[in-house]
């Protein structure tokens, strides 16, 4: 079974996530892309989210929130997965420290789902996107009623 | 008859206590990200609970509601970070080997690097303070283990818990 996205139904999962989650919109992340368990989501640079006043170095905590966020995205993006989902478990690896006053972004992709799991992959990348800034590697829930499609969640 | 040895008075406990605090609260309120979560640090001896008070600004389901999967995971890295920059201050701290006025400075040039996290969500975050307690496993010179444990209601019902590597700052030079 497929799903197409029409523009209209991404837009309205990019205006979901962007409007409806507050810590999303606390953060400032917006959608830039999405399809079927795949998703892009991006973060400004911000004086707030800074770990090491020294440097300017965003904290890995805001990485791990845009990471989070992305893979959830990936899932309910999926054409198999049910519309909620929740995380069981996310790893993050820290590869170097994202540039100051630099964007970031996270693409996450689903690449399995079972009956009740959903395997996703993301890696976050700043303007240099040849060096990724950080990967994760989760599980989500993919349970519940396998009639309650993908997107219905944000509609 | 010999004396017995001279041993000096031990500190008034007024002093200790603001020695630790002022340390604590360098390490805690010199990370603008801590600041903005609304984290906070109890600390009893030398033992610390982070707290994380509820706001709407941290609901990642707002149907449930529930923390956001990443405030968690956030919450429990910065739990992770400062107990174990924490242990590391500790000696010098007690030994007064810490410059008062460049507190906030030795602090930040003492967080670790994290190298990767592990986060097992337990059950959904509700919409109250939740608490964390990490534990140093094994610090050596160069790599650190660190596991945390976050609850909210009861202590012995965790929602979260986490594992993290640690890169340790060369602090020679």
């Amino acid at each position: 079974m497929t799903n197409d996205l029409t523009p209209e139904k991404k837009a309205e999962i990019a205006r979901g996530f962007t409007e409806a989650i507050p810590h999303c919109r606390a953060l400032g992340m917006s959608l830039v892309d999405i399809g079927e368990g795949e998703a892009t989501i991006s973060m400004p640079y911000d004086d707030r989210f800074v770990g090491d006043p020294r440097t300017g170095v965003i904290h890995g905590g805001a990485v791990s929130a845009l990471m989070d966020t992305c893979c959830g995205a990936a899932v309910m993006s999926h054409p198999e997965a049910p519309a909620i989902t929740a995380t069981i478990d996310l790893r993050i690896d820290y590869m170097r420290p994202a540039t100051p006053g630099q964007r970031i972004t996270a693409k996450a992709t689903c690449y399995n789902v079972t009956r009740s799991v959903a395997f996703v992959r993301a890696v976050a990348l700043d303007e240099d996107e040849n060096r990724p800034v950080a990967t994760a590697t989760g599980a989500f829930t993919a349970d519940g009623d396998p009639s309650r499609k993908s997107t219905e969640a944000l509609s | 008859m010999t004396t017995a040895p001279k041993r000096p008075r031990p500190e008034p406990v007024e002093v200790i206590k603001h020695r630790r605090d002022s340390t604590l609260s360098a390490l805690v309120n010199g990370v603008p990200y801590i600041s903005f979560l609304g984290i906070e640090v109890e600390r009893h001896g030398d033992e610390l609970t982070a707290i994380l008070p509820f706001a709407d600004k941290l609901i990642g389901n707002p149907m449930l509601p529930a923390i956001h999967g990443g405030v968690t995971a956030a919450f429990l890295e910065t739990a992770a970070v400062i107990e174990l920059t924490w242990v590391g201050l500790w000696a010098d701290m007690e030994a007064g080997a810490l410059d008062q006025t460049y507190l906030q400075d030795e602090a930040l040039r003492r967080l670790p690097k994290t190298i990767d996290f592990s986060i097992d969500y337990l059950r959904s975050g509700l919409p109250r303070d939740a608490y964390a307690r990490a534990r140093v496993v094994r610090s050596g010179r160069r790599y650190a283990s660190v596991h945390v444990e976050a609850w909210q209601d009861n202590r012995t019902k965790l929602f979260a818990q986490a594992t993290g590597h640690f890169l340790m700052p060369n602090l020679a030079g």
